[in-house]
């Protein structure tokens, strides 16, 4: 079918290519990306072919790869890392945390970094505990690092080129399930849902709703990742519960984008942050922080934070689908929300 | 067989009647470091400086001898341990000091302090390893965009237990970059010393990724050059080499910080080049001269405003 949204990795692979056709200074690193095996996701299909000399594909080395693209930063290049498995992040953590984010600043005056490195992550795959995480949580709060997340609302074209260009190191949270979905467009999700966005500018939150304006029942905030789910929690929660939401989508993550959220959450008696990280100090909590401090008394309720269960993550189907957000577990916890019952974490 | 590239040359200890002392420029920048590193143990000692430092007491020939085999466009990593690489790269030690005392006119604003210096094209970091994965990019872009320009990095003997370094001499010898690291092997780290931190050896360890390795035992800057300047030379041309001084860390690891037993430490003094020299003609009035410099920089610098960090 021709008119079709593209999937989102051809969208994230066709963004990579525009990058390194814009910039020639810019280089794709990572484990296995060289043609044709093309990324262990296939998002860098086709690119060391158009680009031999700029993509490299590495030993298995995350921490040295994330240094060798912050001393390509470090010199004036642009260079964008892929790490196979969002998991193996640990292990470039020094890299990100006390030298490429902390180089933006810590010598006294600002030296733009640009770089990105790319994490795909997130479970309902099936590949148990060291590859299913997110990691989103241990990156936050870090001076001079922008954490942003794919979704299917905002153009990875776009996304990666305002990432490129901040000047300051990024991490990408690029949900693996997502990989294949297609692409929102038109303006319009499905039968129910439409979407816009909050503010000008490529990467502002996206919103999803029946009605763009007036007060709805409950606000939920998720990253891309968590889109699908949250949107069939809502289709649920309308349908058979006569509960309306609003579904706000943040490409960038962290810092909070304060302002849209806060004016969201103006519109709703209820609030439900949703990520797929697992208990204790989400991203979530740091979101919920900034609107008690602006809105408290005006919300019914504090916002209610729903994550996956404070667990690793399971191989098996069935044990991963206990553990990991559901569509029903955001559906019980907005209706346990409106019966103001307390949250359980 | 790559391997051939792998290279161990030893050179003698200078001081035993074989080399000439260093020509005076040398001479005087050796000087000026060591009086500056005394200079601050003892602003430490009288509680005029906060935080910490690590002095290069000992080890000043080692960046002084390298300075002329290097040019505008290499780049320099330094570590914790870089005051000597500094003053020997750009002969500002009055910037230098104003950062380590927060004062105007410090390289970085204060911000970085004694272990994170960035000027031109040379950068410190304090954390141990961390440099060579970024000296290895750096080496990648200066292979493309800048042939001819390399980049060193300079790192202790205990920072061989970090992976990072290995990781970096893996892509260093696959990609052929011109990364020049320079091992300043003092037989200790903080309280630990080598033999209880490393098996095998730094040569061996370069050998196992086909790097060349040279081994300098020597103190004298113009014997240093002549050996190691053709191995420079090729790291030029994407030979990456570990270039490994055996040197002598006189003072503490940081300021009162020093274990070793008497006997190490009078053998450690009996080898230091201040020592070696001192007999020299002209060293006496070099010695007093750096001294009366140091002590002016210090009243100079201690007497400015602080410094101000302008985030925009
Ligand atoms: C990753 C890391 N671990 C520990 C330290 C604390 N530390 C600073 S210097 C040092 C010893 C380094 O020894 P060596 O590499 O031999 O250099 P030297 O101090 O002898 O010049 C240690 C453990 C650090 N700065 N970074
Ligand atoms: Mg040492």
């Amino acid at each position: 079918m021709n008119g079709r949204p593209v999937r989102v990795v051809e969208n994230l692979n066709h963004a990579l290519h525009e990058s390194m056709l814009a910039d020639s200074r810019l280089y794709v690193l990572g484990e296995d990306i060289a043609d044709p095996y093309g990324g262990a996701f296939k998002a860098t299909r086709g690119l060391s072919q158009a680009n031999p000399d700029r993509v490299i594909t590495t030993p298995i080395s995350e921490n040295g790869i994330v240094g060798v693209a912050a001393g390509l930063a470090m010199a004036g290049d642009a260079a964008i890392v892929e790490i196979m498995f969002g998991d193996f992040a640990g292990l470039a953590f020094d890299q990100l945390l006390n030298f490429a984010s902390k180089s933006v600043s810590m010598y006294g005056r600002p030296h733009p970094m640009r770089l990105v490195v790319r994490c795909p992550s997130g479970g309902s795959r099936g590949y148990g505990p060291t590859h299913s995480q997110t990691l989103l949580k241990h990156f936050i709060g870090i001076p001079g690092l922008s954490l942003f997340e794919m979704s299917p609302f905002h153009d990875n074209r776009a996304v990666l080129a305002h990432m490129l260009g901040l000047g300051e190191p990024c991490v990408f949270i690029e949900d693996k399930v997502l990989y294949t979905r297609r692409m929102a467009g038109d303006g319009q999700v499905d039968d129910l849902f439409d979407y816009g966005f909050l503010g000008a500018g490529d990467t502002a939150p996206a919103h999803v709703y029946t009605e763009a304006h007036g007060d709805v029942d409950c606000l939920i905030i998720a990253p891309g990742g968590m889109a699908e789910r949250a949107l069939a929690a809502m289709r649920d929660l309308l349908l058979r519960h006569e509960i309306s939401c609003r579904l706000v989508v943040p490409s960038r993550l962290y810092p909070v984008e304060t302002d849209a959220l806060l004016d969201a959450a103006r519109h709703a008696a209820h609030v439900c942050v949703v990520e797929e990280s697992t208990a204790g100090g989400t991203w979530g909590a740091e979101v919920a922080h900034v609107l008690h401090e602006r809105l408290w008394g005006r919300l019914r309720r504090p916002v209610r934070l729903v994550h996956s269960a404070d667990s690793v993550i399971p191989t098996a189907v069935h044990l991963e689908r206990e553990i990991l957000v559901q569509a029903d577990t955001i559906v019980e916890a907005v209706l346990a929300d409106l019966r103001g019952e307390g949250s359980p974490v | 067989m790559t391997n051939d590239l792998a290279t161990t040359i030893a050179t003698v200890p200078d001081g035993t009647g074989s080399g000439s002392p260093p020509a005076d420029a040398d001479l005087a920048t050796m000087l000026l470091i060591r009086h500056f590193e005394l200079a601050l143990l003892d602003l430490f000692a009288r509680g005029e400086l906060h935080g910490t430092t690590h002095t290069c007491l000992g080890q000043e020939h080692v960046p002084v001898a390298l300075a002329p085999l290097l040019g505008e466009r290499d780049y320099v990593f330094s570590n914790h341990r870089g005051h000597g690489h500094y003053i020997a790269r750009f002969g500002d030690p009055a910037g230098l000091l104003a950062e380590i005392m927060g004062r105007e006119g410090a390289v970085c604003n204060g911000v970085g302090g004694s272990q994170h210096i960035f000027r031109d094209r040379y950068l410190s970091t304090g954390v141990q390893g961390e440099s060579l994965p970024v000296a290895a990019g750096v080496a990648l872009h200066l292979k493309r965009h800048e042939p001819g320009a390399l980049a060193l990095t300079y790192i202790g003997d205990g920072t061989w237990g970090e992976g990072a370094v290995y990781e970096a001499l893996n892509m260093a010898a696959l990609w052929r970059l011109p990364l020049l690291v320079v091992v300043e092997h003092n037989g200790i780290a903080q309280s630990t010393a080598t033999d209880a931190n490393m098996a095998g050896t730094i040569g061996a360890r370069a050998a196992a990724f086909g790097i060349a390795h040279m081994r300098v035992e020597s103190i004298s800057p113009a014997e240093i050059r002549t050996v190691a300047g053709p191995l420079v030379d090729k790291v030029r041309h994407g030979a990456p080499l570990v270039l490994e001084f055996v040197t002598n860390r006189l003072g503490p690891h940081s300021k009162g910080d020093d274990t070793r037993t008497d006997a190490e430490l009078r053998r450690v003094r009996a080898a230091d080049w201040h020592a070696v020299y001192r007999e020299a003609p002209g060293f006496a009035e070099a010695d007093s001269l750096a001294a009366a410099q140091v002590a002016q920089l210090v009243d100079e610098v201690s007497a400015r405003q602080p410094a101000v960090w302008s985030t925009a």
